[in-house]
């Protein structure tokens, strides 16, 4: 946040450059046009200047005197006779850098934002006497700025004097005006901050939708990385600025001026000839199988979730971590709440034991030495190809045991999953690092009313009723509304795209009439 | 009945051999007793020999199997269904006989006078449930006769009687309610009691009825009929009269308890919370949880007529497996609320040695709910 630039264009030099900048920028802003890095630890964009760590010192030069100076809070005005020459790497502005990161190295000897900094001006050790190990706050003070300035909580302030000044609440007791939002334990550049230490209240992260809930998001963020349009939104529900009036940092970073506040969602009302419904599907809650302990042991998660860990845009990138570990016993459970009337989904899912081989084949290809069992019923490898990779997987040392497990549980700080080989008619106990459910595919929670909305009929598993299940496959009960994927049935993917084709040139006949009528109209 | 007939009226074609009962189910792992390959057995060969499967009388009715099974085929009932058989042509158990005459003459398994039924009262005065009364009490035979579950049937009283509850029992003219008899097979037994204990139960005009065991609770909801009378396991209702405040818990119990879920209350009947917020409305009570709580608790192995036959694996008994888990959790008290958890859980805990202080000095206790309830409540 600079000191409210007026219009007027001064010019200024840096390192050599010239650029005109609107009287009130400050030179660290000038010098970012110009992309001219200068370091600092206390700067921040939606925050006032403040002028804490010192690092962003440069020289200057006008009216034939030169003086150091701080680039954050340093305003470029016209009042002097000459133009302003900054010099942002002179030998006296790196002399004096290198005395300041030594000062902070010395204060904060295992922050490693600290030592980067340090490092990056060739300082990696400090000729003045450590303080404490533990110590990570130098007092940029962001985080008593940003509860301040931008939450407008001050639940945090500098307390004591001197060498005693330190972050804390005030009498150094849990804050009741701290709304825990954790904006100052984000903003802290080292991790001195911490929430617990400031309130008893207890933070809500928001988890990421898209990463099933094994990574955060923020309160803006785009959604999924092929996200169509791929543009960023704002969790209106959660966002201080949407809920509170307050924040409103992000719109400080955006360099496009993007960020629109009170952008409202549209309704539109479009004037179509042909709707084709794809609304999708849900996955069947894994704590309607008590049994499996999801919920309970972070070692079981469902196939979905599965799929994020072991993705390479994932949180993880990529690596199969379970509780910080790679699992080394890894058992895949099929037909999770599906071919079961007793929970209510008397179907099969369909896809789930072509998923199950390959996540399978992922563990072997990242872990080569893990032991991987999947329990079926039985394997449903009836596409194209897909027998003859179901073969694959199983001479990749995958062991197909049959049996539907009965229960997990934990003995001696593993997950132990019980089962009947049914093959070898015993009872057989497995310890495992991973377990993953292949849950069942259910309707959309919503799919009723979509079908109250698009006059749609709903066979008695829920999906949507097409009209023949062999040749209106296609066809709902309303002319030119047609369906296609998981909301009339599970289906994989290759079914997906052949249903959706069908659905599209059913549509095309209808446009085609329509087209016809108006040139013969 | 012929075994092929059994196939077809239980719909044992509708199985599809997945596992998921011998798989969860507790006795598998320890006996040869595979329900899954006995249905399998069933549908392809001609004829099943009971005899040849002393196994049957292995299974606790916990219910485990019919409780997953995907496809509703209730594996139990085909073991009570073949029992039937071997009860039909006299060969069973002798101990399972004997209990099965002691329910036959005298209305409770232990074969003791029906006039001493109301021993366990020790004077105080109890409203006969004939003369009319809004909250029938159905005591157990288990909690009328053995000296270790009467005092939990006393404590119930007093909770009752400190709630101001218009309650009543039906004193001698109670008879087992059968839920045993039936599991192990002796049908014809269970109808008797059933309409026996049916037709007193409806006579007292009682709208609801409350019961010590979850057994009888279990067999009252689901194979009596008594659809317009309100059934109630006594956690359910003590945890209503402490919601509402009729019941108010005052003195502190100190102590780590940990909590079984008796089968035929948690696994068939989902009653899981109330006990567990009757315990956590006594003050000073910490309740910790086994890893296998809920749905997943261990059967005690003293059910559904258990308590009568040893079964064919004497050395390992679930029970022993199960107080070991609770003394993991560090509790000094395995806290349950079924008469046969409570007598099965205790000898486990005698045997294995944890009634004998540990080297931290730590003890592990059985107690049914309502006696730390009685602890709390304090005298009056």
């Amino acid at each position: 946040m600079s000191m409210t630039p007026t219009d007027t264009k001064i010019p200024v030099t840096i390192d050599g450059q010239s650029i005109e900048v609107e009287e009130g920028t400050t030179i660290l802003e000038a010098a970012q046009r110009l992309n001219i890095p200068i370091p600092t630890l206390c700067h921040h964009p939606a925050l006032e200047a403040y002028g804490a760590c010192r690092l962003c010192t440069v020289e200057i030069t006008y009216n034939g005197r030169s003086r150091l100076v701080t680039a954050c809070n340093y305003p470029i005005r016209a009042a002097s006779l000459t133009e302003i020459e900054v010099q942002t790497a002179s030998e006296k502005v790196l002399k004096g850098r290198k005395m300041l990161a030594e000062l902070l190295l010395a204060r904060c000897p295992n922050a490693t934002a600290v030592q980067e900094i340090a490092a990056s001006m060739g300082v990696t050790e400090t000729r003045f006497e450590s303080g404490s190990e533990d110590e990570l706050c130098y007092l940029c003070g962001l985080c008593v700025r940003t509860c301040e300035e931008l939450i407008g909580q001050s639940a945090i302030s500098f307390v004591g004097r001197g060498v005693d000044r330190e972050v804390g609440t005030p009498f150094l007791k849990f804050s009741d005006a701290c709304i825990a939002c954790g904006a100052c334990a984000f903003v802290c550049p080292t991790g001195a901050i911490k929430l617990e230490d400031i309130t008893d209240k207890e933070p809500r992260p928001l988890l990421s939708e898209f990463d099933m809930g094994i990574a955060k998001r923020g309160n803006i963020y785009i959604p999924f990385p092929q996200a169509v349009p791929k543009i960023p939104v704002i969790d209106r529900e959660h966002c201080l600025h949407a809920t509170l009036g307050r924040c409103g940092a992000c719109e400080y970073f955006c360099e496009a001026d993007a960020i629109e506040y009170d952008q409202k969602d549209e309704l539109i009302d479009l004037d179509v000839d042909s709707v084709i419904v794809a609304t999708g599907y849900d996955l069947i809650d894994p704590h309607t199988k008590p049994e499996y302990g999801y919920g309970v042991y972070p070692e079981v998660m469902t196939g979905i979730e599965f799929e994020r860990l072991s993705s390479a845009s994932g949180p993880t990138m990529g690596k199969i971590l379970v509780n910080g570990k790679e699992p080394k016993d890894v058992v895949f459970i099929k037909c999770v709440g599906s071919r079961d009337p007793h929970t209510g989904v008397p179907y099969c899912s369909r896809f789930c034991c072509m998923y199950t081989a390959k996540h399978a084949h992922l563990v072997r290809d990242k872990i080569p030495d893990a032991n991987i069992t999947i329990f079926y019923m039985d394997v449903r490898a009836f596409g194209k190809g897909y027998e003859e990779f179901y073969d694959r997987v199983k001479h990749e040392r995958v062991v197909y045991r049959r049996g539907e497990p009965s229960e997990i549980y934990r003995r001696n700080g593993r997950v132990v999953v019980l089962a009947e080989d049914t093959l070898l008619g015993k009872p057989i106990e497995i310890e495992a690092d991973l377990v993953v459910l292949a849950t069942a595919v259910v309707p959309r929670a919503d799919a009723a009313e979509t079908a109250a909305l698009m006059g749609l009929e709903m066979s008695p598993d829920g999906f949507f009723q097409e009209q023949h299940p062999k040749f209106r496959p296609v066809d709902t009960p309303v002319d030119d509304v047609f369906m296609a994927g998981c909301c009339q049935g599970p289906k994989d993917i290759p079914d997906t795209v052949a249903q959706a084709k069908a659905a599209a040139s059913s549509a095309l006949i209808t446009l085609a009439r329509r087209e016809r009528e108006i040139s013969d109209g | 009945m012929k075994t092929k007939t059994m196939t077809e009226e239980l719909e044992l074609f509708g199985c599809i051999q997945c596992g998921k009962c011998t798989g969860g189910c507790p006795v598998s792992r320890k006996t040869v007793l595979n329900i899954r390959s006995m249905i399998y057995n069933m549908l392809v060969e001609p004829e099943l020999d009971v005899n040849a499967h002393e196994e049957l009388w292995d299974c606790t009715s916990c219910f485990t199997c019919v409780e997953r099974c995907p496809k509703d085929v209730q594996p139990a009932e085909l073991i009570i269904n073949l029992r039937g058989q071997l009860v039909e042509s006299g060969r069973i158990p002798e101990t399972i006989g004997t209990a099965l005459m002691g329910v036959f003459r005298q209305g409770n398994p232990s074969g003791v006078a029906r006039e001493d039924r109301t021993a366990w009262i020790n004077g105080t005065e109890i409203k006969a449930a004939q003369a009319g009364c809004e909250l029938l009490y159905f005591v157990c035979c288990t909690a009328s006769y053995d000296q270790r579950v009467q005092p939990v049937a006393r404590a119930l009283v007093r909770a009752f009687q400190a709630a101001g509850l218009d309650f009543g029992t039906l004193g001698t003219e109670e008879s087992c309610c059968g839920s045993g008899v039936r599991r192990m097979g002796e049908v014809g037994l269970f109808e008797m009691l059933a309409e026996e204990n049916g037709e007193l139960i409806r006579s007292t005009g009682a709208g609801r009825v409350v019961t010590t065991s979850p057994h009888c609770f279990n067999t009252f909801k689901k194979e009596y009929g008594l659809d317009e009378i309100d059934i109630l396991h006594y956690t359910q209702l003590v945890a209503e009269l402490i919601d509402q405040g009729k019941l108010e818990l005052t003195n502190e119990v100190n102590k780590k308890v940990t909590y079984h879920d008796p089968c035929f209350l948690g696994k068939q009947n989902q009653v899981f919370d109330e006990p567990r917020s009757i315990i956590q409305a006594i003050p000073g009570v910490e309740l910790v949880e086994m890893d296998r709580n809920r749905e997943r608790s261990l059967c005690c192995e003293g059910g559904g007529g258990r308590m009568w036959a040893e079964g064919t694996n004497l050395e390992e008994r679930l029970a022993f497996q199960r107080v070991h888990e609770a003394a993991d959790t560090g509790a000094e008290i395995l806290a349950v609320a079924c008469p046969f958890c409570l007598l099965t859980l205790e000898d486990a805990v005698k045997v294995e040695g944890l009634d004998e202080a540990d080297q931290d000095g730590r003890t592990l206790k059985v107690l049914d709910i309502m006696e730390l309830v009685d602890m709390a409540l304090g005298d009056e």
